[in-house]
């Protein structure tokens, strides 16, 4: 992985914008921004941010990579969509958050303990192994994300929820033993890893 | 009523402020006949509501003094009030054009003494003050109008006050069992003058325009500041009459926004930069302007005016796009937004907030012919057959004096059309 970010760096040297416009999703509205600050002053987290989009925007512009997809700014966003219905240009801001976090963890850079990288990786590890969300499993990653003692106490913590869900039938303690799956897994795979292949000769990724 | 009053030589001119006038006039001081035609009361349109014209910072009255002089002394122009365009048929050289004029009650015997005025006690928005006061209903649109006679509302017609202002009337100026009329006209050519309007600023939500009584328009503003407006020029606030002393002026507030209008609207910089001189004429060192813009655009020799103002020591500017307004609990305005030079956050309270609102061709609001070319704002191009211009403000967003430049622009092209008019007729 660190490979890989190795390899961009010497591919865009230091165009920072052209890296993100080739392989950001929607990275070719950064040139866009006019810098009026109205998504930085939208945003209803917006002093809970490291940098507000805006800044991200400039900071992108100014070629400070590094800060930018080390930041935890980008992943504090929770897609309300104020800044896209707010902004002047209709930039598609939360998208581009988004495809930046995305890059981010590709080139491995993304901070490591950030929250919603972590829950984002223990989903997409789920869902990929068979099709489907098993929230047994799912539910138990998250509490032992933090260590084992930790998990302990925070499920038992949550005990009357998850007994109160077994009752209503909507969680079943028997998924532990593999649990529901699509009927087809290994064709999921496959087409997932297609549209990985697709998506890195679109934006110019060395195959892995 | 269906008579002929023009021939194809004759430019129509629709639309009667400052850009009419100039048009109508340069083309009738080059010996074309003209009919200048308006929709309102009276002559002058959005000019005349100003307090001040930038650079100058002189008087709009001045302006339009020379003009209505230079009207009153040609026989060339025949100048129509109250009167609207319905339908422009035929092509470059022989249109047939169809006039509304409304019923004004009020005749040419009027001499401007205002006893109908204080006889009617029914009151009206003043539609010549933006809705920020009312007025009799038998009224003269404002201190300039032009032509200098009362317009008696359709409001009061069959009632007791209708009645007030007829016994009023000493002259017998008032007409009570005036119609509506439609004249059909044949004009070789037509200059649309239809001008601009402000932006709705009720559509920009978080702004609160509709909201909170101390946030107004820039339009709103002049009238405040003129003497002969609301508050006899002071700066009052709407919510509860107190002195405005602490101002903020928010930039493209409507403008380069693609929520709203599209266009930079080209003239709000050097406004809002008049209006901080304003607030200075008001106060003295006591007053205090804030201006929040993206990026302030006062091109060729009207920078001399920014860098002025720039070193107003009662001015300071914040360059940020304000992200929305709240009301505290003293009804002051507090802005919110991050700026861009540092990306502080700020939350800043004002006594009034005055929103630099975009420009609008008026004629989004107006049916004109199929023929005509607009751009993807709305404002004229010409028309497909050459024969119709735009003048002013309606063509783009202007200011007085790149206006009147349109305006005489459009009188050489519409001289153009009647000149190759009157040679094939021989």
């Amino acid at each position: 992985m660190s490979n890989q970010n190795q390899q961009a760096v010497a591919r865009y040297q230091n165009n920072f914008l052209k890296e993100v416009e080739d392989r950001v999703e929607d990275g070719d509205w950064v040139k866009m921004c006019m810098q009026c600050g109205v998504c930085a002053g939208s945003c209803p987290l917006g002093d809970a941010w490291e940098h507000t989009p805006q800044k991200i925007f400039m900071m992108i512009r100014a070629g400070k990579r590094e800060e930018v997809l080390k930041s935890d700014a980008m992943w504090m966003c929770t897609s309300c969509y104020n800044c896209i219905v707010r902004c002047p240009r209709k930039l598609p801001i939360t998208h581009i958050m988004h495809g930046l976090a995305n890059y981010a963890h590709r080139m491995n850079l993304a901070p490591q303990r950030q929250p919603t990288r972590v829950i984002a990786k223990i989903f997409w590890d789920n869902l990929v192994k068979t099709g489907r969300v098993n929230e047994l499993k799912f539910s138990l990653a998250m509490y032992f994300k933090d260590g084992f003692s930790q998990g302990i106490k925070n499920a038992m913590a949550m005990q009357s929820a998850g007994l109160g869900l077994m009752k209503a039938k909507r969680l079943n303690p028997f998924e532990i033993f593999g649990g529901h799956k699509c009927k087809d897994s290994s064709g999921i795979k496959k087409m997932i890893a297609k549209a990985r292949e697709i998506e890195d000769r679109k934006k110019g990724y060395t195959p892995l | 009523m269906t008579d002929s009053i023009a021939t194809s030589q004759t430019i129509l001119v629709v639309g009667g402020g400052i850009s009419g006038m100039t048009a109508a006039l340069e083309a009738a001081e080059c010996g074309k006949q003209v009919m200048l035609i308006e929709r309102n009361a009276t002559l002058g349109g959005r000019t005349s509501l100003l307090y001040r014209y930038f650079p100058k910072m002189c008087h709009p009255t001045c302006g339009l003094e020379i003009n209505l002089r230079r009207l009153k002394g040609n026989r060339n122009v025949r100048v129509m009030t109250m009167t609207q365009v319905v339908s422009v048929i035929g092509s470059r050289g022989d249109y047939t054009v169809t006039l509304k004029v409304a019923p004004r009650y009020v005749n040419d015997h009027c001499t401007g003494c205002g006893d109908c005025a204080k006889a009617v006690e029914a009151e009206i928005d003043n539609p010549y003050e933006y809705g920020l006061a009312k007025t009799k209903a038998a009224y003269l649109p404002h201190a300039m109008a032009y032509p200098q006679r009362y317009v008696i509302d359709a409001s009061i017609i069959n009632t007791p006050d209708g009645e007030k202002a007829l016994a009023a009337c000493k002259v017998g100026a008032v007409d009570l069992a005036m119609q509506e009329e439609t004249i059909v006209v044949k004009v070789g050519t037509v200059v649309w003058a239809t001008g601009w309007k402000p932006y709705d600023a009720a559509k920009i939500q978080p702004y609160g325009y509709d909201r909170y009584a101390n946030v107004i328009t820039s339009l709103e503003f002049e009238r405040l500041a003129d003497p002969k407006g609301p508050t006899g020029g002071k700066l009052l606030r709407p919510s509860d009459g107190r002195e405005a002393k602490n101002i903020a002026f928010i930039q493209c507030a409507g403008s380069r926004d693609e929520n709203h209008l599209r266009h930079c609207s080209r003239i709000c910089c050097m406004a809002s930069l008049k209006q901080t001189q304003y607030v200075r004429e008001a106060y003295g060192d006591a007053g205090k302007s804030t201006v929040y813009y993206i990026d302030l655009r006062t091109i060729d020799r009207l920078e001399d005016f920014y860098v002025k103002v720039q070193k107003d020591t009662t001015v300071s500017f914040v360059k940020s796009k304000v992200a929305k307004i709240v009301e505290d609990k003293d009804a002051n305005p507090v802005l919110h937004g991050v700026d861009t030079e540092g990306y502080h956050r700020y939350a800043t309270a004002h006594d009034l907030v005055v929103l630099a609102v975009g420009m609008e061709p008026e004629a989004n609001g107006i049916k004109l012919p199929d023929d005509m070319l607009l751009d993807s704002s709305g404002f004229i191009e010409g028309s497909r057959d050459e024969g119709m211009f735009g003048a002013g403000a309606a063509t783009s967003p202007l200011d007085v004096n790149r206006s009147v430049q349109s305006a005489t622009a459009a009188a050489l092209r519409a001289i153009k059309v009647v000149y190759k008019t009157a040679t094939v007729e021989g």
